[in-house]
């Protein structure tokens, strides 16, 4: 598998949310996604660059354009660096929050990605990667 | 402090939402059309996101929120104009916007408010029709 481009953008702030919604879409455009698909890979990234502000304190987002022989992906990983998460399966449930959101982020975010994984550690930081393929 | 414009059309506030949201911002939005709901009198709203690419959790709980406060004021709020790719990703990412009642334009939208006003005020003992 080739990883055709790459890219780092920071996750700060609010405003940080939105930009992430436009590079990604600009990178599912570019790639030929279809425009469900689209909705659905920036959807998903707007949930997981929520998740890096308001649990996370801030953190990266690292695009990834990525070659699997007939088919091409685009992989998204965010990460950063604050408390972590003690229980991921718990975390994961619809419904359940620790903030006052809905509690819908990380398993709708799953629910959208073609693949999802998620590695945290609670005082190592959350890392969670998201591919979309068409 | 950048803000979404709330238009008062008759009974009616309408709000389009050209921009791409930033969570203050939908957050300030939910505030002001409550409180212009409240000072107007004002017995629909009629939100239009048809030029939005994405709903996520929070915009729509946004939605939610707006349509459950309006209700509390005696007032409907009806959403319109959902692209469906955007109908499908909301389903798929949980949100299936209980009690928002939505219609595919803003005219539809307007309609549905006028016969909902309507039926109130007829059985208010208004004229049947």
């Amino acid at each position: 598998m080739a990883v055709l481009r790459r890219e780092t953008r920071p996750i700060s702030g609010q405003q940080d949310v939105v930009a992430v919604r436009q590079v990604v879409r600009e990178w599912a455009v570019s790639m030929g996604f279809s425009l469900v698909d689209q909705t659905k890979v920036i959807t998903a990234a707007s949930e997981l660059a929520r998740n890096v502000i308001v649990y996370g304190g801030g953190g990266t987002l690292s695009l990834e354009a990525l070659n699997d022989g007939s088919r091409r992906g685009l992989r998204l990983a965010f990460e950063d660096q604050g408390p972590g998460i003690a229980d991921v399966e718990t975390a994961l449930r619809d419904g359940y929050t620790t903030g006052n959101g809905l509690g819908l982020g990380l398993g709708g975010a799953k629910r959208l990605s073609n693949e999802f994984q998620i590695h945290s550690q609670p005082g190592e930081g959350t890392r969670v990667v998201i591919t979309r393929w068409r | 402090m950048e803000r979404i414009p709330i238009l008062k059309m008759g009974d009616c506030l309408l709000v389009t939402i050209q921009v791409d949201m930033h969570d203050r911002l939908a957050t300030t939005l939910q505030d002001d059309l409550t409180e212009r709901i409240a000072r107007t009198n004002a017995k629909g709203v009629v939100i239009d996101i048809s030029a939005l690419e994405i709903v996520d959790s929070f915009i729509g709980r946004m939605l939610a929120n707006i349509a459950a406060m309006s209700r509390v004021l005696d007032a409907r709020t009806v959403v319109v104009g959902m692209q469906p790719a955007v109908a499908i990703t909301l389903v798929e990412l949980g949100l299936s916007l209980p009690g928002v009642s939505t219609a595919l334009n803003v005219e539809k939208g307007m309609a549905l408010i006028g016969r909902a006003l309507g039926k109130a005020q007829g059985t208010n003992g208004g004229p049947e029709t």
